[in-house]
Formats: structure tokens, C-alpha cells, sequence
């Protein structure tokens, strides 16, 4: 099965709903006229576009004034378009280079970033990179026993200590044990923490510091994990998590559900992070690497 | 840059001030401007059109009362309509007449449910008098039962799971053992779920078929977007919820879930989740999330904390020295320090009417705190008792302990003139020496919002606040017309009134069962 064909089946639900809804719109020959526009905008609503989905429908209103778009197949091509525009170019599957590359993963609590090391963990070891995990949320009742479990089923070495250490401490262990364990990549699972929290925000820049101390250019890369189904709160996290570690990739979850993920796009207007992958179930291997068109497509793609 | 629904309607009601009636013309860009705000927090989009509709039938519906702004009139309007949308206030856990009582928690992935669990147990064992048992259910997640476990132990409240049994296997030997051990309420931990997974659709509703629970909670992140709704319809169909708890409060979530989940399920949102730590559960209610989301700030809320967490004596003796006595620089530090015992500054102030719109250009970290209470601890004993010797080189000396700029010392001394001022104000109407001690006191948790408030017991806590804002609880430059709210609480009698008071004071008189305190503790973490 191809990447398409993959995304479309995980992102099933999502693609029914709105491109369903395009359809629908269109039903019984219905004309392009601004009640349409209007029940397209809600749509796209919906899917947590937020005034993103005013801006499409803006400029497709526009188009429609232009006497570009006849019916239902214009309509879809403009706002592919429109959408592809408002994705981020770049990001996509992840190649390691330095040795070790350290990769730091924050995020809100629940968004799902210890289970996206495990898929990250089990996909960098199957392309042939020794992968380290650092259990850094030493704050969250089990969350290391949590990782640990995961790092065993893909047979990947983690680092942990008890309860309540300093996360930072862990995080400088980690790198220190993959670096003298030839290791090429470290995935350092953090607590999750909201983006208010200014001292916990402290804390994450602590880690950073710390880890490139040890290893000069690391962490390599911060990403940030999103939960799909959060809706413009996103944009909000993405900002604020940002400006305290400088995030430099996105990693979304949760969309196997109805969840759209489209806060993306207000988030790529903002900041224009690159998105390297996107979760798609609770195991280890639903994990998908980021591919604007394909991501659209299959959004958008009827049937 | 996203606006917060509070600043939204801020500006919005901005447009609308000085206005002498509302019409269905200059009611549009407030409409507008409520609806965006509605979208940007994500609630739903037909109850947002439909919310402004009935707004503005409500808004224009009303007789234009003699001295009221329009613009409060409105806001009135979008109060009420919201309170209704999220009511009805006081929904609590229904309990079995016999045997253990079970309740249900359920919800998508990494909603909160384990945590909430937890939270529950403990309000349940140390606010109501239960027995509780908590039943690790989720046998799919990593960790999830040991994640319980942990917490268990934390509490010291009983863990109940059977390794190798099917979810709703668990759950039903979870009942018979509360029964056979005394424990009188069972709360089920379930597995995260997607509502389109259908076999784990059908697994938590074996569980509910087998133990028949008498909560069925949803446990819904305050920072859903759309989902929500689709979300909560379809675990409600299933499961027929009888209440949601929406977790992760404490962030900067607009919590427009609430306004859609209440809508959808018709289920009452229960309690509120504001934190990691297990005693970051709060009782939910409408009123103050109406407030909070209009910028009238929770100040029930505030009073309550303050109440358990600042004895009656500290309160009494800070506010005969503020408005009875000579204020001077040590009284100062108390009420910081009064005031911090309630939580972290941004908690407190967002809790403040008129603050909502204000916390992102006010930078009150505790960090700053820290600094401020670094200047008064660098002073010595007799400076803070005699401000007015604080020359040039004093402040200097100052300045260098605190490790800081010469300038801050100013500026402290500036909020200081400023509260002594206002506190002098204040006592030339004669209100400190009216208000005994038990009138202050009823004062503190009856709000009544015109203005007394601070005047009476609030003026110590709230006014040494407007202080070190700028003076007098004046408003810093540039923050935003919401800011009256702040005013009218800080400033005493004689200041402007509070946005929507008439709101506030139905619902502080509605409060009178005290015993339903909510107990705070939002402690930090280490
Ligand atoms: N359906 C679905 N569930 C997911 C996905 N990613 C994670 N989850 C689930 O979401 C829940 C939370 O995931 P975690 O990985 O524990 O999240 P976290 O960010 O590490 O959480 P904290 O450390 O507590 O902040 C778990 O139940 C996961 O199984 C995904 O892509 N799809
Ligand atoms: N800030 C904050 N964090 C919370 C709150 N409630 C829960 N959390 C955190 O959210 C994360 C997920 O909480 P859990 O209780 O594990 O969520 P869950 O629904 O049991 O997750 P799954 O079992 O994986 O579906 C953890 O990091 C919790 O500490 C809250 O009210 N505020
Ligand atoms: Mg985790
Ligand atoms: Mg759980």
C-alpha cells in the first residue's frame, strides 16, 4: 500500500466528513451561491480550520465572482489549492545525521509524546540507526515504567532513574550513555506540561542547555507533539513552546478518530513549523511520515 | 495573533460604551465580535450563530434601564445567555440508596480519565465522608494500572485489578469486592477510546452493562477542538452520560468545550480539572465560567480561597492596619505575602474581574513576585516601618541587595502611595470603622459586587493588589477597557462598577450552602 493509500485508510473518518460534506453540498445540482460558500466554510470549521477556513472560503468566493468555479470539481481543485498553500513545504520522515542525533520531544500532557517516541524509537531502529530513550518525565505517576515497556518491545536501550530526580540529571545520563554507546539517536521523552507554565517551561530549557553542553549542536532537533483533536488551543501551544525551546518540528496525533488535525494550518500561518509525522493509532507502527499533498488529498478525495 | 474570548469582548463591548441604547444596528459588531470569540474557542459552530441569536433577542428584548451603560446591558445579555447554555449550577455525583456506588469514567485518549480518577477518590474520601475504591480497567495502555497504583499510594486509597481479565471482568469483580470490604464507592478507570472504535465502543458498554454505574462521567481535555462534539455525542449515545469533567483547565484553553458539551449531551459539566496534582479538582460552576469567559474574573472563587487559605485573624488584622492604622511598607509585605498563600499570581489574578484580558500584557509571574518580595526583604526593619526615610542612597543600598535597578524601588514605593491613598479614601467614608469583623466577613463571601467589595473585607486583599498594579488600583497603561471591573473591585466606593454586577450578585446570593466550598490547593510543583 502506498503512502496515499495509507493515509487515506488511517485518516478515514476525517476524509468521510468533509469530503462527504463537499459532496453533499453539491447535491441535487444545487448552484454555486453564497449559502453554499457559508455551509462549505462550516465545514471546514469543523475540521478545526478556524479562520483559516474564512480565509479559504474568502478566496474561493473571490474565484467564484471570477466565474471560476462552475460546480462541484472547480470548487474541490480551488480549495486543494487553497489548502496546499496554507501547508507547510518540507518536514516529512527524519534522517538522522549527526551521531548522536538527539532529538527532544515536549508537549502538552495527554498529547501523546511518549507513545510517539515509541513509534519514532521503533521506526529509526528499523531503518538501522541504535536508538537510546531518556525517560525524562520523572513527574507523571508510571510515565518512565511506561516508556520502559515501549522501549522493550522494540528492543530500543532506555535510561531512567527513580521518581521525582531532575529531569535535566536524566536527560545529560541519556546523552552521555549513547554517546559512549555509539548510539545514533536519543529520544528524550519529557512531562507534559502546558504552555502557561513558565517555570515548567524553565524546566525544558534546563534539559536543552544541559544535553548540549554534553554534545555540542544538541538537542539537534525539539519537536513538539500536538494532539490532533485539540482545536485553536494548538496554535496557542505551538507559539508559547516556541518561544521558550525554539520547536523545530511537529509531530500530530490522534488523527484516527473524526479529529481533523486542521489547526495545523493556522499554526503554519503563524510559525511555519515543519510537521515530520503524524500518529495514527496506539501502536507502535501507526505512525506516518508528514506529506502535504498526501495529507490534503486525503482530506479531500471523494469516495 | 488570537485574542482571548475575554479580550474579544473587551474591545467589542469597547465599541459598544457610550452608546445610549442598543440597537439592532450597533449591537452587530458586538455580535460579531462575540461570535469569533465563540469560533476561537472552539465552540461549536451552529451553538455559536445560534448563542448570538438569542443574545441579541435577549439584548434587545430588555427595557434600557435608567443609568445603565448599554454596553453593560449586553454584557448582562451574553452572561446570562452563557450561564444558561452551561448550567444548571450545583450538579453534584448521584449516590446509590444501597450498596457501593459506582461511577464511570470514559473519555478519548490521554483525556485526563486516570488523573481525574484519582481526584475523585480523594474529594470523594476527604470531602464527603467515602470510602472509595479505584478500579484499574485499562489493560491496554503501557503502565496504565502501575500509573494507578502509584497514585493510589499516593492517596492511600485502595487499587483494585485482576491481571489477565477483560476490562469489564475487572470491573464487575471490582463491585462485589467493595461490597464484600465496606467500600462504598467503586470509580472505574477505563481504557482511553476513540468514539469510532467500535469494538472499544462496545467494551465500555459492557462495563456499564455489568456494573450498572450510577455516574457515567465523561472526561473531556478543556483544549478539544470541534471534536468535542462529535466526540461527546457519540460516547453519550452509547453510554448515556450523566455528567462531563473537563480537565486541563488550568492552561490558557478558552474552555468552549464546556459551552458545546452541556449542549450536546445535556449532561452538566460536574467538576473541573486545574492541574496535575490530586487536589486540582474543582466543583464546576456555570456562573464563574460565564464570568471568567466574559472578564468579570471568578471572584467567588477568589474569596473562597482565600478564605481557607488566609486565617480570619490575618484578614482582620491586615485590614483594621490598612484602613484603620497607619500603612506602612511591613503591612505591605503581609498582603503580598497574604496573597501568594493563595497560589501562583497568574492563577489569582485571572480569577480577578477585568484581569482575563490583562494577563498577557500584566507579566505577573512569580518570578516577579519573588523580585518584589526580594526588594522588601533587603530593607531593614525600621525602613518598611518608616517608608518616608527611603532617600536616595537608601534606596540605592536597597536596589544592590535585591540584585535589581534602583527604579523598582520607586516603583514599589509608588504602589505603595498608592494604596495608603486609597486606603485613606476608604476610611474617610467611615467604612472601617462601620464593618465589624463578621460584616467583613459576609462581605468577603456574598460579594455584592457594586463596589463594597473592596471596601469592605476584599480592600486588603484585592486593594494591595490594584497597589501593585500602579496605585490606587488604577489601571496600568494600556490595558484594556475590562479593566473597569478591576476598578470597581479595587478601587472602593466611588470607582466605576463592575461589568455585569447585577449577574454576580445572583449568583453569590444563590451560594449560600458554604459547606460546598471547594477546598483549594493548587499547590506548584516543586
Ligand atoms: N488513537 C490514538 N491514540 C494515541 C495516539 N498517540 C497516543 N495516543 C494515546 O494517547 C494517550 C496518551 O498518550 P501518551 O503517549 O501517554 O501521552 P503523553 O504526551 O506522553 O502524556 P503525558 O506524559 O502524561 O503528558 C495514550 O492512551 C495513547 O495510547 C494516536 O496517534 N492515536
Ligand atoms: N495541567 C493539567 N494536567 C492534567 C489534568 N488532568 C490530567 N492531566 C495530565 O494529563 C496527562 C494525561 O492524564 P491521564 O490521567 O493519564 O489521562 P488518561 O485519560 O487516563 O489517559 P489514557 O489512559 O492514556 O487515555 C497527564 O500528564 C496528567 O498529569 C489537569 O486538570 N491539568
Ligand atoms: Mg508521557
Ligand atoms: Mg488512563
Amino acid at each position: 500500500m502506498g503512502l496515499f493509500d495509507r493515509l487515506k485508510a488511517r485518516l478515514g473518518k476525517t476524509r468521510a466528513a468533509l469530503s462527504d460534506g463537499i459532496s453533499a453540498l453539491f447535491r441535487g445540482g444545487r448552484p454555486m451561491d453564497a449559502a453554499l460558500l457559508g455551509e462549505l466554510e462550516e465545514l471546514l470549521y469543523n475540521a478545526d480550520l478556524g479562520l483559516v477556513a474564512t480565509e479559504v472560503v474568502e478566496e474561493l468566493a473571490r474565484k467564484h465572482k471570477r466565474g471560476e468555479l462552475k460546480g462541484e470539481e472547480d470548487v474541490r481543485a480551488a480549495l486543494r489549492e487553497g489548502l496546499l498553500e496554507r501547508l507547510p513545504s518540507g518536514g516529512g520522515e527524519f534522517t538522522p545525521e549527526a551521531k548522536p542525533t538527539v532529538l527532544l520531544i515536549v508537549g502538552v500532557n495527554g498529547s501523546g509524546k511518549t507513545t510517539s517516541i515509541a513509534k519514532l524509537a521503533n521506526r529509526f531502529r528499523e531503518a538501522g540507526s541504535k536508538v537510546l530513550v531518556g525517560a525524562c518525565d520523572t513527574f507523571r505517576a508510571a510515565a518512565a515504567d511506561q516508556l520502559e515497556i515501549w522501549a522493550g518491545r522494540s528492543g530500543v536501550d532506555i535510561v531512567r532513574r527513580q521518581e521525582g530526580a531532575d529531569p535535566a540529571a536524566v536527560a545529560f545520563e541519556a546523552v552521555e550513555a549513547a554517546a559512549s554507546g555509539g548510539h545514533d539517536v536519543v529520544l528524550l521523552d519529557t512531562a507534559g506540561r502546558l504552555h502557561t507554565q513558565k517555570n515548567l517551561m524553565e524546566e525544558l530549557k534546563k534539559i536543552q542547555r544541559v544535553v548540549g553542553r554534553k554534545i555540542e549542536g544538541a538537542p539537534h532537533e525539539v519537536w513538539l507533539v500536538l494532539d490532533g483533536t485539540n482545536g485553536q488551543n494548538a496554535i496557542q501551544q505551538a507559539r508559547l513552546f516556541t518561544a521558550a525551546v525554539e520547536v523545530t518540528g511537529l509531530v500530530i496525533t490522534k488523527l484516527d478518530g473524526t479529529a481533523r488535525g486542521g489547526a495545523l494550518f493556522g499554526i503554519e500561518r503563524e510559525l511555519g513549523l515543519p510537521v515530520r509525522y503524524l500518529g495514527t493509532g496506539e501502536s507502535q507502527e501507526l505512525i506516518e511520515p508528514f506529506a502535504a499533498e498526501a495529507f490534503v488529498d486525503a482530506i479531500l478525495s471523494a469516495g | 495573533m488570537f485574542e482571548t474570548l475575554t479580550q474579544r469582548l473587551t474591545s467589542a463591548f469597547g465599541s459598544l460604551r457610550g452608546q445610549r441604547e442598543l440597537t439592532a444596528e450597533n449591537i452587530e459588531d458586538g455580535l460579531r465580535a462575540v461570535r469569533t470569540a465563540l469560533l476561537e474557542a472552539d465552540v461549536e459552530f451552529k451553538l455559536a450563530r445560534d448563542f448570538t441569536d438569542r443574545v441579541k433577542e435577549r439584548a434587545l428584548g430588555q427595557e434600557v434601564v435608567a443609568g445603565v451603560d448599554p454596553s453593560q446591558q449586553f454584557v448582562h445579555a451574553v452572561h446570562q445567555e452563557l450561564v444558561e447554555m452551561m448550567g444548571p449550577e450545583g450538579a453534584t455525583l448521584s449516590f446509590a440508596k444501597k450498596g457501593p456506588t459506582v461511577v464511570l469514567l470514559a473519555g478519548l485518549q490521554g483525556a485526563g480519565k486516570t488523573t481525574t480518577c484519582a481526584k475523585l477518590a480523594r474529594h470523594l474520601r476527604d470531602k464527603m465522608g467515602r470510602k472509595p475504591l479505584m478500579v484499574a480497567a485499562d489493560i491496554k495502555r503501557p503502565a496504565a494500572v502501575e500509573q494507578l497504583r502509584v497514585l493510589g499510594r499516593q492517596l492511600d486509597i485502595p487499587v483494585f485489578h485482576l491481571e489477565g481479565r477483560s476490562a469489564p471482568e475487572v470491573c464487575a469483580a471490582a463491585v462485589a469486592h467493595a461490597r464484600e470490604q465496606g467500600l462504598d464507592t467503586v470509580l472505574l478507570d477505563t481504557a482511553g477510546r476513540l468514539h469510532v472504535d467500535e469494538e472499544m465502543m462496545a467494551e465500555v458498554a459492557e462495563i456499564a452493562g455489568r456494573t450498572s454505574p450510577d455516574d457515567t462521567l465523561l472526561v473531556c481535555d478543556a483544549m478539544t477542538g470541534q471534536d468535542a462534539v462529535r466526540s461527546a455525542q457519540a460516547f453519550h449515545e452509547r453510554l448515556e452520560l450523566t455528567g462531563v469533567v473537563l480537565t486541563k483547565m488550568d492552561g490558557d484553553a478558552r474552555g468552549g468545550a464546556a459551552v458545546s458539551l452541556k449542549a450536546i449531551t445535556g449532561c452538566p459539566i460536574l467538576f473541573t480539572g486545574v492541574g496535575e496534582k490530586l487536589g486540582d479538582l474543582d466543583v464546576f460552576h456555570p456562573e464563574r465560567m460565564a464570568g471568567r469567559i466574559l472578564g468579570m474574573g471568578d471572584v467567588v472563587g477568589l474569596v473562597e480561597e482565600a478564605h481557607e487559605k488566609i486565617s480570619e485573624k490575618e484578614a482582620e488584622q491586615a485590614y483594621q492596619k490598612m484602613v484603620l492604622g497607619s500603612f506602612t511598607l511591613e503591612d505591605m509585605l503581609a498582603q503580598i505575602r497574604m496573597i501568594r498563600k493563595l497560589g501562583p499570581m497568574k492563577k489569582v489574578l485571572g480569577m480577578m474581574p477585568g484581569m482575563g484580558g490583562m494577563l498577557d500584557k500584566v507579566d505577573v509571574d512569580d518570578r516577579q513576585m519573588n523580585r518584589l518580595e526580594a526588594l522588601f526583604t533587603s530593607m531593614t526593619p525600621k525602613e518598611r516601618l518608616h517608608p518616608e526615610m527611603l532617600d536616595m542612597s537608601r534606596r540605592r543600598r536597597i536596589a544592590r541587595g535585591a540584585g535589581q535597578d534602583v527604579s523598582a524601588v520607586g516603583d514599589l514605593l509608588k504602589s505603595y502611595k498608592g494604596m495608603k491613598k486609597m486606603m485613606k479614601q476608604m476610611n474617610k467614608l467611615g467604612l472601617g470603622a462601620k464593618l465589624g469583623a463578621k460584616a467583613k466577613r459576609a462581605a468577603l463571601s456574598d460579594m455584592s459586587a457594586d463596589g463594597e467589595v473592596a471596601a469592605a473585607g476584599g480592600g486588603g486583599l484585592f486593594g494591595s493588589l490594584g497597589g501593585l498594579f500602579g496605585g490606587g488600583g488604577g489601571a496600568p497603561a494600556g490595558a484594556p477597557g475590562g479593566m473597569e471591573g478591576l476598578e470597581g473591585m479595587l478601587g472602593g466606593p466611588g470607582a466605576a462598577r463592575p461589568m455585569g454586577s447585577s449577574a454576580t450578585r445572583k449568583s453569590s446570593n444563590k451560594r449560600k450552602d458554604k459547606k460546598k466550598r471547594k477546598k483549594s490547593r493548587r499547590g506548584r510543583r516543586k
